[in-house]
């Protein structure tokens, strides 16, 4: 059976599906990213299926228990590069993908990432800078 | 690779794991190339292809898939055949519905299949297996 | 009744002994109907080209139009009604430009009692009818495939993507929205979201007359798939009676964002765009 590569780029994991993956595959691959997430402390994982010229109802479960797995281990998930033929056919079989955030291309993905990474260090900053004045 | 397939008379492919069901979706793109279906249209059958595919694998226990280029006189299209000898559906508008399921999936199969294609035909009884027929038009 | 292997060696002489009376009088029966929309020249040419062609395929031993020995005549036919149907003529005048040939052999076998019997007239007409027939099939299949040429042009020409800013693309909709030109455009502003990659698409629709539910639902299912690759729809230019329709029809919009013009829906865009930019970057979940 084929596996799917996982790469690791700084803070984030990513998989870049390459091949018409069998169903085996897929359940393969979502096993994998769960380790590797916890193994590396990744926060974000990047899944690019710009190279898939289909996605079905299985492909479609399999993203997003990927993207519900990465959430439980404190990594966001996200789907980049899907083609117009792939999101018009997913539409019409009325897979809506419910939980996963997508972006156009890998790079708006990292830059989603990142931007959702400052945020929750800014909550952070902005409530330890508001405690003092709240205490007395 | 299945390139270079003879369109003059149908594909036949058994339908027994799943790497069958990734052949079964290379047969049906390569068919759906070869009778000059549109990029959207080549995804919509393909995508049907898979999930019928797999329900016979997992509902069936396995079975035949036979593609097939037709003509109506006017256009072209794919046509392809998914038969197996498993249990049937007993209730099939039921089977049918959205979100209905009983192997743990996400009940599009049968339900999102039919959307995606033009014609869609299908014959089972309990214990009889499941004949399901789908044809595509290109435009 | 068909032509017999007799009656098509006769014809061929009669054709070629009154060679001049024929293309004569067929000439003049095709430019009376055409009243000058053809030049003489012209028109005697594709007459004595008609008149060539029929010669030798009978010359061949031709009984039925189908058969092989029909072949060159067949290609004759479909030129001249080819060019007939580009050139705006009406399939009874292609197809009178074949059946003229009746009137040109009935005039030559009343001049002359020795040419032929009723018999082997009726016989004629049976060829000439076929080929009638046959020009009158090529002209519809040319006229077809003009209007299908047509309808893709028009397509193409009512469907401009255009880049409005870094990022922001449009499609300003002008004209009754079909389903297969809703299709068109749909996979048209996906694709260019890909090629450009823009986040955002505006979707103007100030420019049709109206809406029902199948294109509102097109609308919808575009807005969806975009969201899927992961880009946002605005729809911009919604008037009052579609507005009302799509109120009556109950489509839900849901949270899909809509403004009034193309320009508050750039401004709605470039301020999501500001915010991104900033510090703190939010994008809605597809």
């Amino acid at each position: 059976m084929e596996r799917v590569p996982i790469l690791k780029i700084g803070d984030i994991l990513l998989v870049s599906i390459q091949v018409d993956m069998s169903d085996q595959t897929a359940v393969a691959l979502q096993e994998d990213l769960a380790e590797r997430i916890v193994a590396t402390g990744c926060h974000g994982v990047i899944i690019d299926i710009t190279a898939l010229d289909i996605v079905d109802s299985f492909v479609g479960r399999m993203l997003s228990t990927i993207a519900s797995i990465s959430r439980v281990l404190d990594a966001e998930t996200v789907v980049v590069g899907m083609r117009p033929a792939v999101a018009i056919t997913l539409v019409e079989l009325g897979l809506s993908l419910n939980g996963i955030r997508t972006a156009l291309n890998v790079e708006r993905g990292m830059e989603l990432i990142a931007a959702d990474r400052e945020r929750e260090y800014d909550e952070f900053d902005d409530s330890s800078d508001a405690e003092p004045t709240a205490s007395p | 690779m299945t390139s270079g397939v003879d369109l003059s008379r149908p594909q036949a492919q058994t339908v027994g794991s799943d790497e069958d069901v990734v052949r079964v979706r290379q047969l049906v793109r390569t068919v759906a190339v070869a009778v000059k279906l549109s990029l959207v249209d080549q995804t919509k059958v393909v995508t049907a292809a898979s999930e019928l595919a797999r329900n016979t694998l997992v509902y069936g226990g396995g079975g035949t898939v036979e593609v097939a280029a037709v003509d109506n006189g006017r256009r072209p299209g794919i046509s392809i055949v998914f038969a197996d000898s498993g249990p049937g559906i007993a209730d099939l508008e039921l089977a049918l519905t959205d979100g209905y399921t009983t192997g743990g999936g996400l009940g599009l199969g049968l339900s999102g299949a039919r959307r995606l294609v033009d014609e869609f035909d299908i014959q089972t009884a309990p214990g009889q297996g499941t004949r399901i027929t789908i044809t595509k038009w290109s435009r | 009744m068909a032509l017999s292997a007799d009656e098509s060696g006769r014809l061929a002489g009669l054709l070629t002994s009154h060679v001049d009376q024929v293309t004569q009088r067929w000439t003049e029966v095709v430019a009376g109907q055409l009243r000058g929309r053809l030049s003489q020249a012209e028109l005697r040419h594709q007459v004595q080209e008609l008149h060539r062609a029929l010669v030798d395929a009978l010359g061949k031993g031709l009984t039925d139009l189908a058969a092989e020995e029909g072949t060159e005549l067949r290609a004759v036919l479909a030129e001249v009604s080819r060019g007939q149907a580009r050139q705006g003529f009406s399939a009874a005048e292609t197809a009178t430009g074949v059946f003229a040939l009746k009137d040109a052999l009935l005039s030559v076998m009343e001049a002359d009692q020795s040419a032929g019997t009723l018999r082997d007239y009726v016989a004629f007409g049976t060829l000439v009818d076929q080929m009638g027939l046959f020009t009158f099939e090529s002209y519809v299949r040319t006229r077809e495939s003009l209007i299908a040429d047509q309808a893709e042009q028009l397509l193409e020409l009512s469907t401009p993507v255009v880049k409005l800013w870094e990022g922001v693309v449009a499609v300003p909709l002008v004209g009754t929205l079909d389903s297969a030109r809703a299709q068109v455009v749909m996979e048209r502003l996906l694709q260019t979201l890909v090629d450009t990659g823009s986040p955002y698409a505006i979707i103007d629709i100030t420019g049709v007359p109206a809406v029902d539910t199948q294109v509102a639902q097109h609308i919808l299912k575009t807005v969806v798939a975009a969201r899927l690759m992961g880009a946002d729809c605005i729809i911009s230019g919604i008037r009052p009676q579609i507005a009302q329709t799509i109120v009556a029809l109950g489509i839900e919009f849901g949270d899909i964002a809509t403004k009034a013009s193309l320009a508050d829906a750039l401004r709605h865009v470039l301020r999501l765009t500001g915010v991104e930019t900033g510090r703190r970057q939010s994008r809605r979940e597809a």
